[in-house]
């Protein structure tokens, strides 16, 4: 049986000197955690199915700190590497798999640019393409916002996953913004909508504030992955009690 | 020393990065010559099967690799798997035939591509699985291969059994992704870098 993954994600500054990862809350408010590559060793020593690295400053100036902080993890971590953040064309796509990264995460340039997501696919296969898709609530249903989180757009989330799945996506990373950095749990309905609307994987995200948000997300959403950044740099939880957790409550998992 | 082959449909520098970690030099060979000069040999693969067959086309590369699928200690892994076989469902066109049967693609499961840790049973504890019993690997597929029954050096379940392995002779390959797989994935890359030259 195919597990349920735990993917922790390193949201990552490059304004600075050298890269580092940051903690913020709905995105904004941002806190120093530590060097990228040392903390995804520690992650993919602790269990980690994947890692994901975002560049929330989404500078194609400092697009090479990126790399090398991508390069260095990939000497070390024998688990996929997801790279995202401002990714907005092939050569850049490119790059990332070259220093080492197996899929690429993106959304605006998604969202601007469609063919894009066709582009990456074709040439990468679909597992290496990640749209991800920025929630946020509004009326009944969901709309996309691009730029991290700066902008909404008219576009409905579920359809645009619809979308992109017959674009040639591998996956969806669905984060809702209603409920990022709040610990609050995920967005069950949304996950689930998305999650029953394709037959690609959906990773659900933001709102991880404990083990059983995790199995709430996996089970009731039916995601088949969590990313989670917070919970893990807090150290809330180890990533290894999170399966413990989700292995009792009779999730498949790897341990 | 190993080569891995590079005719522009795989991800390359993981699997350097991978047989670094395990003290395992290795080189490209995008040449016909380089392949044949090559002791070990490991054909990776992202995209769709006819791509991939046009590339080693395009490359000159078809009969290099089917020769050295015949001679020496040989690895493909995922997509580099597949087109060892005749045929895919994905895209009309021959393989590198090197393994009877064909490639096919998931129906029953709920999502495609599988995408994610699947456990694999070895049917072998020699070659490739030496050491290894049930573990998890990491696989990124749609499609899988359905080889002769003796082929077959593991099993994995996805919606139905499929199979997660080959090894027949010299030639053994994996759907999974050896290279992202943590612990239990160097051990496999270290296994195929200890099969004997002839």
């Amino acid at each position: 049986m195919l597990a349920k993954r735990i993917i922790p994600c390193l949201d990552c500054d490059l304004s600075g000197q050298s890269a580092r990862v940051v903690k913020g809350t709905k995105f904004s408010e941002l806190k120093y955690v530590g060097e990228p590559s040392k903390i995804a060793e520690k992650y993919y020593r602790g269990g980690a199915d994947e890692i994901c690295f975002l560049d929330i400053t989404a500078s194609a100036e400092r697009r090479g700190t990126m790399l090398d902080v991508v390069r260095k993890s990939a000497a070390q971590v024998f688990v996929p590497l997801t790279v995202g953040g401002g990714i907005s064309s092939e050569e850049e796509a490119v790059a990332a798999f070259k220093a080492g990264a197996d899929k690429v995460s993106i959304n605006t340039s998604a969202m601007l640019n469609p063919s894009l997501i066709t582009t990456l696919s074709k040439k990468f296969g679909r597992q290496a393409v990640v749209v991800a898709i920025d929630a946020k609530h509004s009326g009944s249903g969901w709309k996309c916002s691009i730029y991290g989180g700066k902008e909404l757009t008219e576009k409905d989330a579920v359809e645009w996953a619809k979308q992109a799945e017959s674009l040639g996506a591998g996956e969806i990373l669905l984060t809702s913004m209603d409920k990022d950095g709040t610990n609050s749990g995920f967005d069950l309905k949304l996950t689930k909508e998305v999650s029953e609307s394709v037959g690609i994987p959906v990773i659900a995200s933001g709102g991880a504030g404990s083990p059983k948000d995790l199995y709430g997300v996996l089970d009731k959403g039916e995601a088949d992955a969590v990313l989670a950044a917070g919970i893990f740099q807090r150290e809330d939880c180890s990533i290894a009690e999170a399966k413990e957790f989700l292995k009792e409550k009779g999730l498949e998992v790897r341990i | 020393m190993i080569a891995i082959v590079d005719y522009g449909c795989g991800n390359i520098q993981s699997l350097e990065n991978a047989f670094r970690k395990i003290g395992q030099e290795t080189t490209l060979a995008s040449t016909a010559k380089e392949i044949a000069e090559a002791k070990r040999i490991v054909l990776p693969g992202v995209g769709s099967f006819g791509q991939a067959m046009e590339k080693i086309r395009e490359n000159g590369i078809e009969q290099a690799l089917k020769r050295a699928a015949l001679e020496k200690p040989f690895l493909g892994i995922c997509l580099g798997m597949q087109i060892l076989f005749e045929e895919s469902e994905e895209s009309k066109g021959e393989g590198l035939c090197r393994l009877k049967g064909s490639v096919k693609r998931f129906t029953v499961a709920k999502k495609v591509p599988q995408m994610g840790w699947n456990q694999v049973i070895p049917l072998s504890s020699r070659g490739l699985f030496e050491g290894i019993g049930e573990e998890w690997f990491f696989f990124a597929n749609s499609f899988f291969a359905v080889p002769e029954k003796e082929a077959i050096a593991a099993e994995s379940f996805y919606g139905k059994r499929f199979c997660a392995a080959v090894q027949k002779g010299n030639l053994a390959a994996t759907q999974f992704h050896p290279e992202k797989s943590g612990n239990a994935g160097l051990k496999i890359l270290r296994n195929f870098a200890k099969t004997e030259v002839k």
